[in-house]
Parts: structure tokens; sequence; C-alpha cells
């Protein structure tokens, strides 16, 4: 009896150990704290965010935006939250510590931000990608007209295109995604004749083995020109590299994925717009409006891959910028 | 719908729903041999995303695949002797044990990750293998003998274990002890030590179907598996317990999932329908595990501790 009750104490002291590193690793996902490169008085900022901080993707596109502000003395970050329970513990937990700006980087944190934000009147908070601030003077929503930057791809991957096919990898047909997609579409059909823009919503943000299946299906269906958005591209991307497809990436510089393959990324400078954000906050403007980034305002920027030759492509690309940047351009849906 | 039903549209549709099963196929079948000795293990995925980042980080250092594919069994079978010792020596109630695993190798998995790679950079792995003589053969090589050895491995492994399962000693003893624990201890067989062996195997073989998904996509990425573990464990109710029902299930869970990409992308469906489409493969194994939970009845012991007297 006393070995049954030696070996139960065990038994919970091993769950414990486990639960212990669980706990530490779970915990490495958060409180990644970095100080801002200006003083910037003490104006801190949270960002929480649904993927790895560098994920070559949307995280990193508003972690990379915060870290170029100024006027910041401490930059904290939880990422990984994928499930919207954590994210909103995670928003919760920063808006009760008293940062100055808590933002809550995914249009799924939606539902737990309006309640979390009603309860905090005199923290600010930002939410993208969107453009409802839920009529709350303490929220700004930022999002992107990504179907700027997805026109310009879209125009130069048609005119890159030797089989005449390009293949489109997206998650949900919703936000920025949607409107890349959308953009994309529209600026290889508008710009070629005859262009096939064969489009797969694989219905996931996170199911990378998808995304790269869906990648396989689109070469098997005759594209030798690929793009797609959201953290799950990053099996595609190797699927292009193996069939020697060409790729434009989105959000982030996804020239990492694959120096040969990838021709330019349109990058999303949230700094564009949180810059003023911050600079509101000081001076007690905690929000309340929609911010959206564009090519014209320099929230967009369209980096191109000098190690891939889009010959003829670059120059449309550059010409496809000047033109909506003035306005002559219609790029979404 | 035409569009669908062209050959070579149909070639891709088989293609690629063997390379998807593969990864189900690995834990399915190891998950099939830890069940048949009742043991329960939820942890699969978790052992999945450590195999999956043990292979991706030692291929990215040494850029050896091989040693990729042994790292990632490695990580298998530590964690294996981690479960065994939590589920068997000290008897910890498997299905919490299982979540915990679960959540460390989720956990761990991503910190290390973070810590020792950062940004997810590609990696190569073996490419495809074109097996002499029939991959050429036309429409049939290229559904099934142009895929990675990894691909080749998975299903090699079906007949192998069937084989450890049905026709040796030691399968006998898995069985027994899956079903009354009590009377094959009475008749000498040590419990301890065959689910010790099983949990081992489970777990050895849910590295390899980590390691298979990072080598295969050449990427790692926090929560790579996206809960393919757990889908792997429903699979193993659907193959009824045998490796060859686990290989049905999941090549029709590949196929199902190749299927509805193809529709997509040949733009057969579209909105609301597409969102339903997507549903496809888990509602039909849904269904399926209820026909299959009517006529086939789990391992008697399945998730009980064993004590001897008790």
């Amino acid at each position: 009896m006393e070995k049954r009750h030696h070996r139960k104490w065990l038994g919970l002291a091993a769950l414990l150990a486990v639960l212990a590193l669980v706990a530490g690793a779970c915990g490495s996902d958060g409180g990644d704290s970095t100080s801002g490169g200006d003083s910037g008085g003490d104006f801190r900022i949270a960002i929480v965010a649904p993927s790895a901080s560098n994920d070559l993707a949307f995280s990193q596109s508003i972690v990379d935006g915060v870290a170029a502000l100024t006027g910041v003395s401490a930059v904290d970050v939880t990422d990984g939250t994928f499930i919207v329970d954590d994210a909103a513990a995670a928003i919760r937990g920063y808006a009760e510590e008293g940062y100055d700006l808590v933002i809550a980087h995914g249009s799924q944190y939606g539902g737990s931000l309006q309640e979390i934000a009603g309860d905090f009147p005199d923290v600010a908070f930002a939410w993208g990608t969107s453009s409802d601030t839920f009529g709350l003077p303490n929220v700004s929503a930022y999002t992107a007209a990504s179907d700027q930057g997805g026109y310009v791809m879209g125009s130069m991957a048609a005119s890159m295109t030797n089989t005449g096919i390009i293949g489109v990898i997206g998650p949900i047909a919703v936000g920025d995604a949607k409107l890349y997609v959308d953009g994309f579409v529209n600026g290889a059909t508008e710009s070629v004749t005859g262009i096939t823009v064969n489009v797969n919503y694989i219905e996931s943000f996170s199911d990378v083995a998808l995304a790269a299946e869906a990648a396989q299906g689109h070469v098997a269906n005759g594209a030798d020109i690929l793009t797609g958005t959201a953290q799950m591209v990053v099996g595609a991307t190797g699927v292009a590299a193996e069939h020697g497809a060409k790729w434009f990436g989105t959000q982030s510089n996804q020239t990492a994925l694959g120096t040969d393959i990838v021709v330019a990324s349109q990058v999303y400078k949230w700094e564009a717009v949180l810059q003023g954000l911050v600079d509101g906050i000081k001076e007690g403007d905690l929000g309340g409006e929609s911010h959206t980034i564009t090519l014209e305002n320099g929230g967009l920027v369209i980096e191109f891959n000098d190690a891939v030759d889009a010959g003829h492509a670059r120059s449309i690309g550059e010409k496809a910028i000047k033109d909506i940047s003035a306005g002559l351009l219609q790029t979404g849906a | 719908m035409g569009d669908f039903f062209t050959t070579a549209s149909l070639v891709f549709v088989v293609g690629s729903g063997i390379r998807l099963a593969t990864p189900f196929l690995l834990a399915g079948l190891g998950e099939a041999i830890g069940q048949r000795s009742g043991v329960l293990n939820l942890g699969v995925d978790g052992v999945m995303l450590l195999g999956a980042f043990g292979a991706y980080w030692t291929i990215y250092e040494t850029q050896s695949p091989v040693l990729g594919v042994a790292v990632g069994l490695g990580v298998g079978l530590v964690m294996g002797a981690v479960y065994a010792l939590i589920t068997v020596g000290l008897r910890a109630e498997q299905g919490i044990s299982g979540i915990g695993i679960f959540l460390f190798g989720l956990g761990i998995s991503d910190l290390l990750f973070q810590k020792q790679v950062g940004t997810p950079f590609p990696i190569r792995g073996f490419g495809d293998l074109h097996v002499p003589l029939v991959a050429d053969i036309p429409k049939v090589g290229e559904m099934f003998f142009q895929h990675s050895v990894l691909v080749y491995v998975a299903f090699a492994l079906v007949p192998a274990v069937a084989f450890l399962m049905n026709r040796t000693t030691f399968g006998l003893n898995v069985r027994a002890v899956g079903e009354n624990p009590a009377a094959a201890d009475s008749l000498g067989v040590s419990v301890a030590r065959v689910r010790t062996t099983t949990i081992l195997l489970a777990n050895t073989l849910a590295g390899l179907a980590g390691a298979v998904l990072s080598i295969e996509l050449g990427i790692f990425q926090q929560n790579l598996t996206n809960g393919q573990g757990f889908i792997a464990i429903a699979l193993v109710y659907f193959g009824a317990w045998r490796p060859v029902g686990v290989m049905g299930g999941a090549l029709l869970f590949g196929l199902v999932s190749a299927t509805v990409l193809q529709w997509k992308t040949l733009g057969l469906v579209s909105g609301a329908a597409s969102s339903l489409t997507a549903m496809a493969p888990a509602v039909l194994t849904i269904l399926a595990l209820v026909v299959i939970s009517r006529t086939v009845g789990q391992p008697a012991a399945l998730t009980r501790p064993f004590e001897r007297g008790h």
C-alpha cells in the first residue's frame, strides 16, 4: 500500500514536471521584450499576433513596423496566439499592466478586443486588419490596401508567364488576403488578354501542407508563376522552387524563402500609420479612427529581388505603382 | 466538372492524395500498435511536431536528409520513453498525460525553432525517387512510383506492421495485453514490457511522421502539423485498429483533400461552397467512424492502466 502511495506521488511529481516544462515552453511565445532604439520617454507598446513574429508574413510585418517607430521605449510581443482565447488573455493582461498602446494584430481578435477595450477606457488599442473601431474612442483600426500591391504583382506576373497560367493560394477569402488576391487577379487579367489565373482558397491560415499541395495542383495544371498570402505559404514556395516556378510575395519580404524564385514582395510598412497613432496618443488622443496603408502613403512598398531577372516585367510593375499612386488605376474587386 | 475528369487531373489527384496521406499513415500505424496494447496517446501531434523540428533543424545544420530522418526517429523514441515512464511506470491517466505531451511538443518545438533558427528558411529533402521500370509506365508511374522515398517507406510499413501484429508472438502478446492484461499477465506475459515496447514503437513512428512532414515541405513553422496527429488518432478508430484499415482511412482522407483542392484550383467550387468542401475530409471521416464504431469494438483494456492484483 505504501508502495502504491509512493508511486502516486511520483506520478504527480512527473506530471507537474511536464506541466512546468509546458508552461516554460508556452511562456516563450510571449514576453519577448525589446527596448526601442529611441529613448522615447516612457511609451510602451504590446503586440499580440497569431503566428510567429518572424514568419516572413503577417505577424512579422507588424513586429517590423513597430520596430521602425520612433518615440517608443519598449516593445513586448506575444506571438503564436492562434487560439483567440489565449490572445484575449494576453490583450487584457497588457491592458492591466498599463501599456500605452496594445496592438491586436489579427482580424479574428475583434470580438475579444471590443469587450476588453470597453473595460480599459484609458488604454489605447489598435486592431488590424480591419476598418472597424466599434465606435470606441480608444480603439484605432488599421488595414492594408493590399489590392494595390496585388495589382502590381499581377501585372508583372502576367508579363512573365510562358504558359499563360498563374496560380494563387489564399487562406480564407477575408480581409487583406482577399484584397490581395482580387487585386492580383485584376492586375493579371487587365494587363494581358487571355491570361488564366487559378485561385485556390484552402480555407486555412495555418495548414502549410495543404498550401504546398495547392501549389502542386497549380503547377500540375500548368502554372509557372505562383503567389499566395498569409503565413501558410512557406510550404508553397518550396514547391515553386522545386518546379522552377516564380513566386510573388506579400506582407513581408519573402526573398529568404527562395532567392532565385521570389521576383518581388509587397511589404507592409505599418509604421506609416502607426507613427501618427503613437504621436496622437502622447498628446492624449487615444484613437477612434481607421487607417489604411497604401502605395501613396508609403505604407505599401514593392521590394524587388535583384537576384531574379524580371526583365520587362519590372518596368511594368514600376509603371503600375506610379499609376496606382496617382489614382489612375482601380485595383480592387 | 468535365475539367476534373480528365486523365491528367485524376492522375494528379491520386498522386496528391498519396502524398497527403503519408504523415497520417505513419502516425496512425504507430498509434494503432499502441492502442492494440491498451495505450491511448493523445500526444501524437506533439511528438510529430518535435520530430518535425528535429529533422528540420538537423537538415538545416548538416544538409543531410538521412540524418534528419534519424533525428526525427530518435526524438520520437525519446518521447516514447517519457510517455512510457508516465503511463506504464507511473500509471498516470493516459488522456491527461497525452494532452500534456501534446502541449509540451507544441511549446518546445516552437521555442527551439525560435531560438535555434528563427526565420523559416527552406531545406532540401530527398527529392522524388522514380522507381526503376515502373516509374515510366504512363499514368500509373506518375501516380504511384514518382514519390519521395519516405512515401514508399510509409506504405511498406503497412504489411510489415500487419505481419508483426498478426503473425508473431509479440503481436499476439500485444493483442492479449490490449484485451485482457490480467489474463496475459497470468500467462507470464509482462504487460509493462509489452506496453513500453508498443509505446516506443508508436512514438518513433510519430516522430518519423513529423520528420516526413517537415522534410517533404522543406520548411518548419510553428504548429506545422496543424492537428494532423489528432486526425491520425481518429483514423486508427476508422481503420478498426488494423494497419490496412488505417491505410485505407489515411488514403481516403488524403484523396478527398486532394479532390477538393483540385476542384478549387479548377474553379469548380467557390465562395461558400469552398468552405463547405474544405470540411469534406473531416465530415467523411466522422461519418465512417460512426458506422465503424457500431460494428467494431475497441481493445477492451484501452486507456486502462494495469497493476497486478487490481
